[in-house]
């Protein structure tokens, strides 16, 4: 962290260089044990071969190749592959759930830091927010189900009312709850950083704004935005990152027959089959990685922060 | 990597699996164990583990039970990869084509187990009453032998030597709302009819779920299998189409994975159909909920599970675990499954064990003469209910198949996804 400044007046770099390879030297080391060791070792078994009960160490494409067997034509049913197939499906929940998150982080953001006055009353109303993570996200996310279902409370009510002969089918299992639930449980990963960024927004830059006579949406769209973006690209990468591997939500709320990356490589471990969820695995990890290298060309997080 | 695998001395190199499992068994901190203390982990599914039977065992020996309990992918996953982080396993028959290969269960000597010559010839020779049963899949009969106590292959004939010593087995079928559907059932093609579009449900572990799609295909006259539990890829295909075409068309409402599951599905009536496990309807009918573990014409699948050793195991640590078998068999613990609404392997000792009107009810399907309860006290049956799919033999004897693990076992996984993600 002192890098930058010690730069500029160093008396002999050298001695600096040392020092800051020590100060990095920790965290360094725990991202190369925890991360990058284990991740070369997936890389590898990805390409390993394997039979009910043994991997083979002979390097092989095959886990790779099966992943997009029957990608280059529909399958019986008209369907695109299983691959690409489930790949859709996740990325319209990712897109799905990023807008709406972000439509409802950066409100929620917004009030909190532009409206709320006292910062008692912020911290206060920040503290409710986070609340809901007091419990365990399964349970939170378990107890839509007898909300939603078939005889849930939802369709008691709007039965009771009148509003419906049927109960409503498309409440539980399906991609509504899917999403619900996923906006229920993340829209806060959205909120703090959103909210951290506004909070750094110099006021008079809004008092500038109002003086030149923009008005609010003005000054929201071309003042409160771009200055928030490092916020939202943070919050983004947070929900898109979770939505892209989960598979106990999708699971959950999807009644099981949903498909996610996540889900496959799931089924593919507990069948032992460890080279092709490590195929898997990379492969997810690349989409990932291009999404996020995409969004940060958006934004520069470092000049930002 | 290396390294751990060194410490399994005797072990095949290239089985790196087994090197994961040292870095995980090492993990584990070494047990210690006073001279006259023992105490053995239990790995298992849930379901098994029952707390009433750790605490008989430690007051009738003083040995104590560790229960480990995961679910039964990772029992597998566990006896492949980590042996020597449980000293007895508990596992089902079919999951015995993937651990013994890999030579970490040692042969169970039947000198050493009191009443190993009267366990059932279900598991023996394949017959019930004298009448053989349905083989198809992994049935018991296939790998209950080794060829040696370090054997990593099955005996075709009887040996000394058992892979598994069984615990407890049951035949599975459809669960009904008997509530909801207001008319007799009688065949597995009732699970893909689509009067029940959006209130069926199937089971998402594909090894066991297939079959259950099989024994529908079967029963609609779509296709006559050899081997259920072992398919051909044409066959594979043909099973996951009719699944996937009953999918798209809003058969099933969920499928599930886990006991709780299940039993909440049919409880809050988003199911009326799915197939279900035994003790699950007797969750269901607990919570006062009419739920039928409907008997089929076209039979049952019936899955075993059974208790193994880690060939590691040695000492006094050994004997307890064989002490533990023998404790068993013996008839308190099967006395106390079949009140579950499991049977029990040695049938025998367990009937000694048993009330008269209780053998009657649970095991020879007549009608219960008094409240049936259970192990814990939940009344189960009031008095003249009869047993879903009537005694003993008739439920065994109706066997069509056994779980199982298939050859082309990675290639139905992949299909399976194909269904998921349809």
């Amino acid at each position: 962290m002192s890098a930058p400044n010690s730069s500029a007046h160093a008396p002999s770099p050298s001695v600096h260089a040392v020092k800051a390879w020590w100060q990095a030297a920790p965290f360094a080391l725990v991202f190369l044990l925890f991360f990058l060791i284990p991740l070369a070792l997936i890389a590898m078994v990805s390409l390993w071969n394997f039979n009910e009960y043994e991997l083979i160490p002979a390097v092989t494409l095959r886990n790779y190749a099966s992943l997009f067997e029957g990608c280059s034509q529909l399958t019986d049913n008209g369907d695109l592959c299983v691959t690409l197939n489930t790949y859709l499906s996740t990325f319209k929940f990712c897109l799905l759930v990023w807008s709406i998150t972000l439509l409802i982080g950066f409100s929620v953001a917004y009030f909190l830091a532009f409206h709320v006055r006292s910062s008692t009353m912020q911290t206060v109303l920040f503290v409710l927010c986070t609340m809901p993570f007091w419990t365990s996200n399964v349970i939170r996310m378990i107890s839509w189900v007898p909300l939603l279902g078939r005889n849930g409370l939802v369709n008691q009510m709007l039965m009771g009312m009148g509003l419906v002969e049927q109960p409503v089918e498309w409440l539980l299992f399906s991609d509504f709850s899917v999403v619900l639930a996923f906006v229920h449980l993340y829209t806060m990963f959205m909120i703090v950083p959103i909210f951290n960024s506004m909070m750094r927004i110099d006021r008079s830059l809004l008092e500038a704004a109002s003086d030149a006579g923009a008005s609010g949406w003005q000054t929201l769209w071309n003042v409160v935005v771009p200055l928030s973006r490092t916020g939202i690209l943070i919050g983004s990468i947070f929900v898109i990152t979770i939505v892209m591997g989960d598979f106990v939500t999708i699971g959950v709320m999807g009644g099981q027959q949903i498909a996610s990356i996540g889900k496959i490589i799931q089924v593919q471990t507990s069948y032992l089959q460890f080279p092709l969820a490590a195929a898997n695995a990379m492969i997810l990890l690349a989409v990932v990685l291009m999404i996020i290298w995409g969004l940060t060309r958006l934004v520069d997080i470092r000049k930002e922060l | 990597m290396t390294d751990p695998i060194d410490s399994s001395a005797g072990l095949q190199r290239r089985t790196l699996l087994q090197g994961t499992a040292g870095i995980l068994a090492t993990g584990i901190a070494p047990f210690v164990h006073a001279q006259e203390k023992i105490v053995l982990r239990y790995l298992g599914t849930a379901v098994n583990q029952d707390k009433a039977i750790a605490e008989k065992f430690k007051a009738d020996t003083g040995i104590e039970i560790q229960y480990v309990a995961v679910t039964t992918d990772d029992v597998t996953k566990r006896a492949v990869t980590a042996p020597n982080s449980f000293d007895l396993i508990d596992t089902e028959f079919f999951s015995l084509k993937k651990i013994v290969p890999t030579g970490n269960l040692k042969g169970i000597d039947t000198k050493k187990i009191k009443n190993a010559d009267k366990i059932t010839t279900l598991f023996t020779k394949g017959e019930v009453a004298g009448k053989a049963v349905g083989d198809q899949g992994t049935a018991p009969k296939k790998v209950i032998y080794l060829e040696g106590e370090k054997s990593k292959k099955f005996a075709a004939a009887p040996t000394q030597f058992m892979s598994l010593i069984p615990t407890v087995y049951n035949a599975d079928t459809l669960g009904i709302r008997p509530d909801l559907i207001k008319r007799p059932i009688g065949s597995w093609a009732e699970l893909l009819n689509p009067e029940f579009k959006g209130k069926a449900a199937i089971l998402n572990i594909p090894s066991i779920g297939i079959m259950d799609a099989a024994m529908v295909v079967e029963a609609k006259g779509i296709h006559k299998y050899k081997d259920k539990g072992n398919m051909t890829k044409a066959e594979i295909d043909l099973t996951i189409k009719t699944l996937i075409e009953a999918k798209k068309a809003g058969q099933f409402r969920a499928l599930w994975k886990d006991f709780n599951e299940s039993v909440n599905l049919m409880a809050s009536g988003e199911v009326v159909i799915q197939s279900m496990w035994s003790p699950a309807v007797t969750a269901v009918r607990t919570k006062g909920i009419a739920c039928s573990f409907q008997p089929l014409k076209e039979g049952y699948r019936a899955w075993a599970a059974g208790f193994g050793l880690p060939a590691t195991l040695s000492g006094k640590k050994l004997d307890g675990a064989y002490e533990f078998i023998n404790w068993f068999l013996d008839g308190w613990a099967g006395a106390y499954l079949n009140r579950q609404g499991y049977y029990s392997a040695v049938l025998d000792t367990a009937k000694a064990k048993m009330e008269a009107y209780e053998w009657a009810y649970w095991m020879e399907g007549k009608a219960a003469s008094q409240d049936i309860k259970g192990p814990n006290g939940d009344l189960l049956a009031k008095a003249g209910a009869v047993r879903d799919g009537g005694s003993y033999e008739q439920r065994m004897g109706g066997i069509a198949c056994w779980n199982a693990v298939m050859d082309e076992n990675e290639y139905m996984v992949r299909k399976w996804n194909e269904f998921v993600a349809a």
